[in-house]
């Protein structure tokens, strides 16, 4: 068989994409159809930018969703003889081609980035979730009591927001590390903020009817601590909750990383909310503190967060490439973006494709997440 | 300019359009406009927030921003079309021929530049002055506005200087030129009404003296009053009436114009005999205008087939001063017909006691010095408080900023403790008893109306769940059914349509939602509301109808309303007694009729002096407080207003400048905080006087 | 001011101690001494002769009590073995235990010895961030100006052409972390089989195989064109990119402020509006961010120092980590942390200063 011409790989990769293409025509056509009912969502449309940034992040959306489906070989499969195989290698016997050729391990690179949008799209969004729970959590206290509470906190959110990103990983994801626990410790302390979180909402708008407080809370907490007890110990007797300790050491501290710039926005914002009068009105007919944080203030700072929220995701798979990048925490078999380019850049200037492609997968998701989120935030200041 | 003859007019609009582009449609915001202003004159555009009159001034200035333009007309300055002009053309008239002054005189000042660059900035552009003679002007200017020391001025920050002071910069930089013409934005609305006095004062005189024509726009008949020769009354992009102050207000010709008098409240007007005639309705969205005449639907001798049947054009009335109204049944409409009387009703008995402070003090620790650094400063927010309320009684209590009248509420509200003293709610003390610690019952009975209505509702909730979440925290009703019904009985009872229960906030005008929050305040059965200038930030139109809502309330729940306001017409209106407050101190506390009429205390008497009186028949003495407020933090030993006293000398030695004065207490109660003596309170003349008719 | 000043040393100093003994304790945990102990003993010791290394070699104890020991404010240790030979930690080298100092912690300007590069700590840290330093002041060279004309550009006229132009290459790069741009930079400028240099090579315009070269391990030595921007312009095209974002935001603010309106309605010109009105104000918010982009800018160089193979700080950190260079890992976490702060504490102190706002309250 003949390698395939640049064109031909495209249009093969094209048709391989076929959900996703499915997919994203159903979502925009839905949304378009019914933009002017659905809030922030639906004016999301009105912005070419914005919808820019959303359709590039729904495509790797539905590519992780459907990457079962699209890729041509398992990415972690070695295939004799296609050891750098360039772009469009066909492989013999099969009439299947290497699309995106092969890497260093002769591992199909289109099969890799495919599986890579998957274990990225998994893991940034959750740990992202995880560090606004504990931004959130620890923020509007901050922010509305003030005083010494927030003296101290902040002090701890600058004392990690000082620690230079990359040491910070070098000292926190180390095999070392992980023998002594510390990574567990994190992980008990961190993933217990959601729970908290959950539980405190439900309470503080239900205390007044005590039948269904206690419906509410219990299932959360029930919930919560079940999946807390699995991913923070390995302690679920059932086995669903569970989490590799190479990934909770990666997960545990990426959520570090970001929570304290979490905190400092939500503080920020909480200070300059305090002072409205809405919030003067719930103090004045007696409700409680946690009450008037969390559903007098927090969903009013719903448009700065939400807009932080997609920036920080886009923020996080940057660092987790990095983490790739340096080889720390994920395993060696991982087709994660960031180990590929780390993988691929020892032959860079010889075989570049299987870096550039991973770089490009990562840079175009990041770049339609900050699209997305510039979209947001242009469209949540009209009117 | 050479071709321009000063008996010509100065100002020429003719048929002005402007429309706002937006992504989804053209939103028309001026329609039709025409005025002239010929020079040496000040012409007054007012009306009602949204209707149009300073977007007219920005089309002047030509500063109409990307989404603004001019669809058609003329604006004629020297007799040359601005609307023609290029932008460097503009730039030359700017600032040299047509200046212009703003609201925020913070905002309008370069933070980060120093005041005498920034005035200097200005000859030196027009003129190409260096700039020490630039300076040397600038200098001049300042002490024409009026400013102490300004050599020290120049050489200041905005920030370093009180919201008066900025205003007379601004105001000082707007003459820099020497301009033909000047535009006045709203100049003295965020002020307090004794230093707006003084800033509408020196606007008047400069007029005078530089001989400048003046567009002056407002939302206070009164200042126009003041301030203007003719007027222009705008509703919703369209001029409805215009021609001479005098005629105008004694002469109207044009219903709105007419409804907007009977709707503010003027001397002689009462809550009980002869009550404030709101507006009916809302004012119109931009892109939902009626057809034929914008205010035909509010409007109490609409003709239907005639004021909706097409565009109205301005009608001159015969025999008056370029007098010209924008109604085509003007004719028909007796003018001097009385207002059909509202609902008269009976002034209710003084109930029994239910709120009682005495001596009650609030002392904040403050760190001074913006670091954090240097020792901690008392600010004495409030210092010794003692009065009680009634039941059915409306104590309103007055005063201008800094005046303590905010804390005090908090205090009461418990979200404050006190420093000392006590207040005694119903049978409970309640001075050290914070929000928390309180009992239900307590709390429900006592509750808050407050001030700014974009902010007194929490934007991400229906106005049905925050009204139900008041229920379910005061413990009402037994269901969520039990409590839907309850609120939607207190949507009726502030005269809002059921459906507005699923809408949020941001889809309710600023009248709306001043009622949601008076049903919020009123779901625990509240006994004491404190209203904190709950109508200030609505336009006088719809200030009638809250106001109005809020005694309708209180008379059938008997309700004590503590009614906090700067607006001494409104107190006037609608308190039986009133309560005077100056820089934490309760100055004067009486009866409305004892504290509108003489004896006063000083500073009631130069706040009185100071409220502009929309009533062509009213005469007041002139009395013009020197210098600003003094800073809470920072205030004049003695007497707390002895340094702007005008009375001060009357006093022997200097008791003012050392001794706190002693409450005196005057016949029928009246108390009054004062070093002057008994005879020389009782040889004090009224301040506002009503020409007989 | 001073007690301003004051007040954020104090807050700098114990955040800085802090810091430093997390590092501490991070690097001193149990299992690095015993990698450090077989590496330094031998690879097949027991557990036994791994635990008596450590104790031996003053890693026992409390780890505050050895922090204290590193930072110089607790005598270092000494110990005497069976043949009467005394050890300690400032016995090295020709001092002798007799005139041995009591204290040697980094505050006496003892680092401790790199086990890597087999030379005091304090040298290598010191040659290192000297080439760091090259590094660095380029990519401020390139950065702070190219960032603040896209930014007030782009800020000046709210969408605008301009603006939208300008605005999306800012949003470009700050998707592309160093990693990403370092690898799309050398295939299309630095690789011989693709990118532009085969094409310039087969023209004959370039005499080497390639237009830049693709490390910069040569830059060491000298400095040129063509083996220090590749890796500069990495690292200045992510912070362009943010710093731009931050400075048209706060020129868009700006620009809406009553104040402009001020001045343009006063007849000032357009320019003269931008260069003297907003521009002050506009710039004081980037300040803060650029000198906050420090933390980020240490990650560009580590990441860029790996991928171009240059031997800088960041270079050295990632050798000190990998090889379980304890001492060398301490102080280049130090110095970060210390670089950090007090690139925190002039963009406080400046934003005071800029600000008359507040400098003068």
């Amino acid at each position: 068989m003949e390698p395939l011409s640049w064109p031909m790989i495209f249009a093969k990769m094209a048709v391989q994409f076929w959900p996703v293409w499915a997919a994203l025509v159903a979502t925009v056509v839905l949304s378009l159809q019914f933009r002017r009912r659905l809030g922030l969502y639906g004016k999301l449309f009105d912005s070419t930018v914005g919808m820019t940034g959303f359709v590039i992040v729904m495509f790797w959306v539905f590519t992780a969703i459907f990457a079962d489906m699209i890729i041509t070989y398992d990415p972690i499969a070695q295939l004799s003889g296609l050891k750098n195989a360039l772009p469009g290698t066909p492989v013999e016997g099969t009439g299947q081609w290497y699309l995106l050729g092969g890497d260093h391990l002769a591992r199909d690179v289109f099969s890799r980035v495919v599986m890579g949008a998957r274990r990225v799209l998994t893991i940034a969004p959750a740990a992202t979730v995880i560090a606004f729970m504990v931004g959130i959590t620890l923020g509007l206290p901050a922010g509305y009591f003030g005083g010494r509470l927030d003296t101290g906190l902040s002090f701890i959110a600058n004392l990690v927001l000082a620690f230079p990103v990359i040491l910070l990983f070098y000292l926190l994801v180390t095999p070392e590390i992980r023998s002594t626990g510390v990574p567990i410790a994190l992980a008990a302390v961190l993933f217990l903020f959601p729970v908290i979180f959950v539980s405190v909402l439900l309470n503080s708008r239900f205390f007044t009817t005590p039948a269904k407080r206690n419906l509410y809370v219990g299932v959360s907490l029930a919930i919560g601590l079940w999946a807390y007890s699995g991913l923070a110990f390995n302690a679920d007797p059932t086995g669903i909750w569970s989490m590799d300790p190479n990934l909770l050491n990666v997960f545990v501290s990426v959520v570090f990383v970001n929570a304290p710039t979490v905190f400092r926005i939500v503080r920020g914002i909480v200070m300059d909310l305090k002072s409205r009068d809405y919030v003067a009105a719930g103090q004045t007919r007696g409700e409680g503190a946690w009450y008037i944080m969390l559903w007098e203030i927090l969903p009013n700072a719903r448009g700065p967060l939400i807009v932080d929220f997609c920036l920080r995701i886009g923020y996080t798979t940057i660092l987790l490439g990095t983490l790739g990048f340096f080889g720390l925490g994920v395993s060696p078999e991982s087709p994660d973006w960031g180990s590929t380019i780390d993988d691929g850049r020892r032959l860079l200037s010889i075989y570049p494709h299987p870096a550039v492609v991973p770089a490009l997968a990562l840079m175009s998701l990041v770049l339609g997440l900050n699209l997305l989120a510039d979209g947001l935030r242009e469209e949540s200041m009209r009117d | 300019m050479t071709d321009w003859d000063p008996s010509k007019p100065i100002l020429e609009i003719e048929n002005l359009s402007i429309s706002f582009f937006t992504r989804a449609r053209e939103i028309p915001a001026v329609m039709d406009f025409s005025c002239t202003v010929m020079p040496g004159e000040s012409m007054g555009l007012v009306g009602e927030s949204g209707c149009g009159k300073s977007t007219v001034a920005l089309a002047v200035m030509r500063d109409l921003g990307k989404n603004g333009r001019i669809v058609s007309g003329s604006i004629r300055f020297k007799g040359r079309d601005l609307t023609h002009m290029t932008e460097e053309e503009l730039r030359h008239i700017r600032g040299s021929e047509i200046a212009m002054i703003y609201q925020e005189p913070m905002a309008s000042l370069n933070p980060a530049m120093r005041v005498g660059d920034q005035l200097a900035e200005v000859p030196m552009i027009h003129q190409g002055m260096n700039r020490a003679d630039a300076l040397k002007l600038a200098r001049q200017i300042i002490a024409d506005v009026r400013l102490p020391d300004p050599d020290r001025i120049l050489r200041a920050y905005p920030h370093q200087l009180s919201g008066g002071q900025q205003q007379r910069i601004v105001i000082a930089m707007a003459l820099m030129a020497k301009p033909a013409l000047l535009i006045l934005d709203e100049p003295t609305t965020a002020l307090d009404v004794t230093v707006e006095a003084g800033i509408v004062d020196l606007v008047k005189d400069l007029g005078t003296k530089y001989g400048t024509s003046m567009l002056f726009i407002s939302h206070n008949l009164g200042l126009i009053l003041d301030v203007c020769d003719r007027l222009c009354v705008m509703y919703s992009g369209e001029a409805v009436e215009t021609g001479n102050v005098i005629e105008v207000f004694d002469k109207m010709r044009h219903p709105y114009t007419q409804a907007l008098f009977r709707s503010i409240p003027l001397p002689g007007a009462d809550k009980n005999s002869s009550p404030l005639i709101a507006i009916p309705g809302n004012f119109p969205l931009p892109h939902e205008r009626p057809k034929g005449c914008n205010f035909g639907p509010r409007c109490d001798y609409f003709r239907d087939g005639l004021c909706n049947a097409g565009d109205i054009p301005m009608a001159p009335v015969p025999d008056h001063d370029r007098h010209a109204t924008r109604c085509l049944r003007w004719k028909d409409i007796d003018w001097d017909a009385p207002p059909k009387v509202g609902k008269v009703t009976e002034k209710l008995p003084r109930g029994r006691l239910v709120l009682k402070m005495e001596d009650l003090k609030k002392y904040y620790a403050v760190s001074a010095g913006a670091f954090g650094g240097g020792a901690e400063k008392v600010v004495k927010a409030n210092e010794s408080l003692s009065f009680e309320a009634h039941e059915n009684e409306t104590l309103a209590i007055v005063g201008e900023s800094g005046c303590g009248k905010s804390t005090f509420a908090k205090v009461l509200m418990g979200l404050e403790t006190a420093t000392s003293g006590s207040i005694m709610l119903f049978d409970e003390n309640v001075q050290d008893t914070p929000i928390q610690a309180r009992n239900t019952d307590t709390v429900s009975k006592l509750q808050m109306v407050f001030q700014n209505p974009f902010d007194t509702l929490n934007p991400s909730m229906t106005v049905g769940r925050q009204i139900i979440r008041a229920l379910e925290i005061f413990q009402k009703g037994t269901s969520d059914a039990d409590r839907s019904d309850m609120m939607l009985n207190l949507l009726d009872m502030v005269k809002l349509p059921r459906a507005f229960a699923e809408r949020m906030p941001r889809q309710l005008s600023g009248g709306q939602k001043q009622r949601v929050g008076i049903a919020r305040a009123f779901a625990g059965g509240a006994k004491v509301v404190v209203a904190d200038e709950p109508v200030s930030a609505l336009d006088v139109s719809v200030q009638a109808a809250v106001t109005d809502l809020l005694m309708d309330i209180q008379r059938e729940n008997h309700t004590t309303l503590l009614f906090i306001s700067h607006d001494l017409s409104i107190v006037r209106y609608l308190s039986d007694r009133v309560m005077v407050m100056y820089l934490g101190h309760v100055v004067e506390l009486g009866t409305t009729d004892q504290v509108f009429a003489p004896p006063y205390h000083p500073y009631t008497e130069a706040l009185l002096s100071a409220v502009p009186i929309a009533d062509t028949r009213v005469k007041k003495r002139r009395i013009v407080l020197e210098g600003d407020i003094p800073s809470a933090m920072n205030p004049p030993p003695g007497c707390p207003f002895q340094t702007r006293c005008r009375w001060k000398p009357k006093v022997p030695g200097n008791l003012c400048d050392t001794v706190l004065p002693p409450v005196q207490v005057l016949a029928g109660g009246h108390q009054i905080k004062c070093h002057l003596s008994r005879e020389e309170l009782a040889g004090m003349e009224p301040v506002i006087s009503i020409a007989a008719d | 001011m001073l007690p301003f000043l004051l007040r954020r040393v104090g807050v700098m100093i114990l955040t800085a101690l802090t810091l430093s003994f997390v590092v501490f304790s991070l690097t001193n945990l149990a299992p690095n001494l015993e990698k450090l102990a077989r590496t330094e003993g031998s690879v097949r010791m027991s557990d036994e002769a791994v635990d008596s290394w450590i104790i031996n070699n003053g890693h026992g104890g409390l780890m505050i009590t050895r922090y204290g020991q590193w930072l110089g404010v607790v005598p270092g240790w000494t110990r005497t073995d069976d043949k009467g030979v005394t050890r300690g930690r400032c016995i090295q080298g020709a001092v002798t235990a007799e005139d041995a100092p009591r204290f040697c912690g980094i505050l006496q300007g003892d680092w401790g010895t790199s086990t890597v590069f087999r030379e005091p700590v304090a040298k290598t840290v010191t040659d290192k961030l000297a080439s760091t330093g090259w590094l660095m002041l380029w990519v401020m060279l390139v950065m702070v100006p190219v960032s603040l004309i896209i930014g007030v550009m782009s800020g000046m006229r709210e969408g605008s052409r301009t603006d939208r132009v300008l605005s999306t290459f800012a949003i470009a790069t700050t998707a592309t972390p160093e990693y990403v741009s370092g690898v799309i930079l050398v295939v299309i400028f630095a690789s011989a089989t693709t990118g532009i240099s085969p094409i310039l090579a087969e023209w004959g315009w370039i005499s080497g195989r390639t237009l830049f070269l693709g490390t910069a391990t040569s830059a060491i030595d000298q400095i040129t064109f063509w083996n220090f921007a590749l890796p500069v312009m990495t690292i200045a095209l992510y912070g362009i990119g943010y710093i731009a974002r931050m400075t048209r935001a706060s020129m868009t603010e700006v620009m809406t402020q009553q104040y402009i309106r001020t001045a343009r309605l006063k007849g000032v010109a357009f320019h003269q509006v931008i260069v003297k009105h907003a521009l002050r104000n506009a710039l004081i918010a980037p300040f803060t961010v650029i000198m906050l982009q420090f933390p980020w800018l240490l990650n560009g160089v580590v990441i860029v120092e790996t991928l171009f193979n240059y031997k800088g700080f960041g270079w050295t950190l990632v050798q000190a980590a990998g090889n379980n260079d304890i001492q060398l890992l301490l102080a280049c976490s130090v110095v970060a942390v210390f670089v950090v702060l007090v690139t925190q504490l002039i963009s406080d102190v400046g934003y005071v200063f800029l600000n008359p706002r507040i400098r003068l309250s």
